[in-house]
């Protein structure tokens, strides 16, 4: 691999920038591989990377329908945090957040993270008591985390509305300072660069049409490019999952439905943080573009079509105002949806099925790409070992038949 | 924006529906016999169907009524509207 650096630069710039290696190969599958990785998102990629990287697996392929990150690693709002409530989920999204804050020089490919900060408003003394449920929890599990009074809230976002003419007045917040926002597509981008690095074959434009089960066992999966043998299968399809399982004869606790997010023209700086607001459902920051990347609620019915109603946009962009009256004639420029797979609990899906080698990553639902490098981390050492990391042991299929389910509705932010 | 046969009202638009998820959910007949596994089952795990989905649906801003519907979950196309207690038309699937 070409390591990107200033020097690196400054030498290509003589030959106008003509001569850089490609950035990975493009081959064509080989017949038999140790892993399979269904899915090329930051997740299945990430998942790659590490199983080369940490745990020495030689033959591994990722297979992707369509184009590197264009599924829901290029849809989300890219929002960044690991203020979650129960502790299972603390550990799991704080040792995602970790691995983002040294993820750029790890791969030596700039994912432009950047820890602005994520606020979350209460507008009732109910919102505000769950909220600090929520602040004492991330403290308790080692997460920094602060209570914002109005005047400082007031300092933090000076163009909000935060008086009480409101129709729904703010009395408070939150804010993890670690959370952030980074570059969805470079993420996607660094890990496919480092994996095909290790070696890793990254086949695009090749569809999983069936998985191939014998007694109970994975053996391997048919494309739309030939059958490809394998040991193991890691299904990494986001909202597609349920439909990838059914075909090893199982069902998931899940249902998938599109969730649309939404981007202004490019305006000039003037919100240098991202805020999470459940009340009157607002999920606003700017991008270093300078377009505002507002996420919108999930559609309410089951689809994979990747688009939703229009009527979504508009009640998130009602509940926008309210809360920002100042960007009432601010055009949008673009509107677009993912297929999100949402469990019962709001909590991922993670570690090994019911047949042998077949292992599954998703249920992610609306925040996915938060957990894109641990995810990755935790599902290669729970492929490489065949059994789940502790980390992902609360997230196992089981946890429905048992009834420990992980509640994370509130900190999902979206509903 | 989605325009739905409401089989009492006639067509309307999406945003006076309530979406009842999967149709035909068959609860267990005694709760307290069954394991685990198939309560789990009743309770969390749906078809999730890429393609064709029999599917309830409320008109909860109009008449109130429940109602069925076959809808394509790829398209979002409606092939049928039925009333509950009935099963789904053969000739549309």
């Amino acid at each position: 691999m070409q390591r990107y650096s200033l020097f690196k630069l400054l030498q290509h710039s003589l030959s106008h920038h003509k001569n850089w290696q490609a950035a990975w190969r493009n081959p064509d599958p080989a017949s038999e591989y140790d892993v399979v990785i269904v899915g090329g998102g930051g997740h299945g990629l990430a998942s790659a990377y590490y199983l080369a990287k940490e745990h020495g697996v030689k033959r591994i392929a990722v297979i992707e329908k369509g184009w590197l990150g264009g599924g829901n690693t290029g849809r989300n709002t890219t929002v960044i945090r690991s203020n979650y409530l129960r502790d299972d989920s603390a550990r799991l999204y704080e040792h995602a957040l970790q691995l983002w804050e040294g993820l750029s020089r790890e791969l030596n490919y700039n994912v432009m993270f950047s820890q602005r900060g994520l606020i979350n408003l209460a507008h009732s003394h109910h919102e505000m008591s769950t909220l600090l449920q929520r602040h004492y929890a991330m403290i308790e599990n080692g997460i920094e985390s602060e209570i914002l009074n109005m005047k400082q809230l007031q300092k933090w976002l000076p163009n909000a509305n935060l008086t009480g003419s409101a129709r729904y007045p703010v009395v408070g917040g939150i804010v993890q300072r670690r959370g952030g926002t980074a570059r969805h597509d470079a993420v996607a981008w660094g890990y496919a660069r480092s994996a095909d690095a290790l070696g890793v074959d990254i086949i695009q434009q090749c569809e999983v049409q069936d998985l191939i089960v014998t007694n109970n066992e994975i053996k391997g999966v048919e494309t739309t490019k030939g059958t490809i043998k394998a040991g193991k299968v890691l299904l990494c399809a986001a909202g597609h999952s349920g439909h990838l399982t059914k075909m090893a004869g199982l069902d998931l606790p899940m249902v998938s439905v599109p969730l649309q997010a939404l981007v202004s023209e490019p305006m000039k700086p003037c919100m240098d943080t991202i805020i999470n607001d459940s009340t009157v459902h607002a999920y606003i920051s700017q991008s270093d573009k300078g377009e505002l990347v507002i996420g919108a609620s999930n559609d309410q019915y089951l689809s994979y079509a990747q688009r939703g109603s229009w009527e979504v946009n508009e009640e998130t962009l009602q509940s926008i105002l309210e809360l920002y009256p100042v960007f009432s004639r601010v055009k949008m420029m673009r509107h677009w949806a993912g297929v999100v797979d949402i469990t019962p609990d709001r909590s991922p899906l993670m570690g090994l099925c019911d047949v042998k080698g077949l292992y599954i990553d998703g249920g992610w639902g609306t925040g996915g790409f938060k957990a894109t490098p641990g995810a990755g981390h935790l599902m290669a050492d729970t492929v490489a070992n065949d059994k789940a990391h502790p980390l992902v042991s609360p997230f196992g299929l089981d946890r429905f038949k048992t009834g420990r389910l992980i509640d994370e509705g509130a900190a999902s932010g979206v509903h | 924006m989605l325009l739905i046969e409401c089989p009492f009202c006639g067509a309307r638009e999406e945003h006076e529906f309530h979406y009842g998820g999967q149709a035909h959910i068959i609860r267990p007949e005694d709760p307290e016999q069954v394991d685990d596994k198939t309560w789990a089952e009743y309770q969390y795990y749906r078809k999730n169907t890429l393609g064709l989905q029999a599917e309830r649906w409320q008109h909860s801003f109009g008449c109130g009524q429940w109602f069925n519907a076959l809808r394509c979950s790829q398209t979002h196309q409606f092939k049928a509207v039925y009333k509950m207690g009935e099963t789904a038309p053969e000739d549309r699937k």
